[in-house]
């Protein structure tokens, strides 16, 4: 029976959440449509969520493109450079970048929020005036923090690339045009639309399970606690993952250029 | 006229601790009920099972011809709207003023125009005591007006059925007899179904038709008031003169071996009833309650089942005619 439970209670959270996000997706379009509330919310992610994203992204673009930059000049390929940084980031770094800046700053105060208001039973309350706490409260977040991520990543991307030729051209002394012509060689559409696809279901990824950790805390204040702990490990695992499986569907489906 | 609510069979656990098993009641229609019960025997959790928001085990509780702990969620929404359920601290929206938190039913269920919530809201607002605080922060107010206030938001649609939790915790004994006598007042103007879950024994002895104890798991006794009143059980009469003696103790209950003790020493039990409180009347000015009337056409049906004290208590006014006794 122990193993039972013990098997049973990941599997029931793991079920709960998925209903949860189903029942998002169908009332986002119940009316009346909260619009207020999404506005708020959207601009409450906005504002924590620019500024740190703007500043971690600069170093990450400068890693990416010293890293890459020295590895080429090992191998002698010195003029891919900028196409290679441009592709990690744009690709890699800026979707993850979105995912940890929407899942930490967002997500945790969404989650903190919902949770406290649970224990302060204002949700109960809800419930009972009729009103649904899913269509009222998580829908306009959910859609908040898709939002958010997708204009975002587009942010990320260009600091991070600005942050890369920066360090590229003035720091390692490699030419613009180098930079430049391997970007445009090696890169293309596509890859900038798996990248705000990524930030578009990291952000629905985040806002749900946010959502559904601060409309089930565990008893009390410290359980709201735990709660926006939780809800930040667990998005991070959900979204390193979902990256894996995105990135490998991508690579396989869409060919790269000039291939 | 207000809605039945019929209980039937409900049984609610947390894991493997049961709250109460097998509580079945009708609270009738209009009339108002309080449900009693030591603290940590699962009044409160009996209420949110009524209005849906817990899920029992086993059994039903009927409103309208809805079940409300198995019918999907779409139709407990609808019949939802027909509650107004008072939450124990409150439960108001934090980052709402007041004014808000009332004209919030209004403004979610209701196409009604600002200048008429205005009105609403203000009218509600002055019948619960909280004018010039409508722009107020529930966390800016204390803890009797937050209730107040959640009262005032849980009356705001004119519910057919409304259920207080405790509505005399944090209050002063005044406010709680203010209180008392504005929940007999809206029973005589909506003529609403009421159910009230206390330990206030003011409340108890002088606003209910019908009363109910929880103990023990289960549902000690549920009927006319004076039936309760006037119980030789000992938990009721514990309960109700609010002594150490007998079988309720610091946690929950106590063990047999105590309980055999204070007999032994004669501790009593169970004194003489007195004289019951007279319960309150409507304020002058207001309509009868309709509630009275049924209430006595059915004690009447009762009436040979009750035990002696409550038949006394009733009075003979109150008994059957001759001519009418089947």
């Amino acid at each position: 029976m122990t193993a039972a439970t013990r098997l049973a209670g990941p599997l029931r959270q793991s079920g709960r959440l998925f209903a949860l996000a189903a029942t998002t997706v169908r009332e986002v379009f119940r009316r009346p449509f909260q619009v207020r509330e999404l506005v708020e919310q959207f601009w409450f992610v906005a504002s924590v969520t620019i500024l740190p994203a703007a500043l971690v992204s600069i170093p990450f673009g400068a890693v990416i493109a010293l890293q890459v930059g020295s590895l080429t000049q090992q191998l002698g390929a010195q003029s891919f450079t900028g196409g290679a940084s441009v592709l990690a980031v744009v690709q890699q770094a800026s979707p993850l970048i979105v995912a940890l800046l929407i899942a930490g700053a967002g997500g945790a105060a969404i989650c903190a929020d919902l949770g406290s208001r649970t224990i302060r039973e204002e949700l109960d309350a809800m419930e009972v005036m009729g009103v649904s706490p899913v269509q009222r409260l998580v829908v306009p977040r959910v859609l908040a923090t898709m939002l958010v991520a997708v204009l975002l990543n587009g942010l990320v991307s260009v600091v991070g690339v600005l942050g890369g030729y920066f360090f590229n051209v003035v720091l390692q002394h490699g030419t613009p045009g180098a930079y430049l012509a391997s970007f445009s060689a090696l890169a293309q559409l596509p890859d900038l639309y798996i990248g705000e696809f990524k930030a578009l279901v990291f952000g629905f990824v985040a806002g749900v399970v946010a959502a559904y950790r601060g409309l089930n805390p565990r008893g009390g204040p410290k359980g709201v606690g735990d709660a926006v702990n939780q809800s930040v490990v667990v998005t991070f695992l959900l979204l390193f993952f979902l990256n894996m499986v995105l990135t490998a569907v991508y690579l396989q489906i869409v060919p790269p250029k000039g291939a | 006229m207000g809605i039945e609510v019929i209980v039937e069979g409900l049984t609610k656990s947390f894991g493997r601790q049961t709250v109460w098993q097998d509580v079945s009641l009708t609270l009738p229609p209009g009339e108002v009920s309080v449900l009693l019960g030591p603290s940590g025997t699962g009044k409160t959790v009996f209420l949110k099972s009524v209005i849906g928001l817990l899920k029992p085990e086993r059994g039903r509780v009927l409103v309208n011809g809805v079940d409300m702990v198995n019918s999907p969620e779409r139709d407990i929404y609808e019949v939802r709207k027909l509650f107004g359920l008072m939450f124990q601290d409150g439960a108001l929206f934090g980052s709402m003023s007041l004014f808000d938190n009332i004209a919030f039913p209004l403004r979610e269920h209701t196409r009604t125009k600002e200048t008429k919530i205005r009105r609403i809201v203000m009218e509600r607002m002055e019948m619960v005591g909280l004018l010039g605080a409508e722009r107020k922060l529930p966390g800016e107010i204390s803890g009797g007006m937050r209730k107040r206030a959640g009262l005032a938001r849980a009356l705001v649609l004119d519910p057919q059925i409304v259920l207080c939790d405790e509505p005399d915790s944090g209050l002063d004994p005044v406010r709680t007899s203010y209180l008392s006598q504005l929940l007999i007042d809206l029973n005589a103007q909506t003529d609403a179904t009421m159910l009230i879950v206390t330990h206030n024994l003011d409340i108890a002895a002088t606003v209910p038709d019908n009363m109910g104890m929880l103990f023990r798991r289960g549902l000690v006794a549920f009927g006319p008031r004076e039936v309760l009143l006037t119980s030789e059980e000992p938990v009721v009469r514990q309960f109700l003169t609010g002594r150490r003696e007998g079988p309720i103790g610091m946690s929950e209950e106590k063990d047999e071996a105590t309980l055999a003790g204070e007999l032994r020493y004669g501790a009593q039990l169970s004194g003489p009833p007195g004289p019951l409180p007279a319960q309150l009347e409507p304020s002058p000015g207001l309509p009868a309650r309709s509630a009275v009337r049924r209430r006595q056409a059915r004690v009447r049906e009762l009436w040979d089942e009750l035990p002696a004290p409550a038949r006394a208590a009733l009075g003979a006014a109150a008994a059957p005619g001759p001519g009418e006794r089947a």
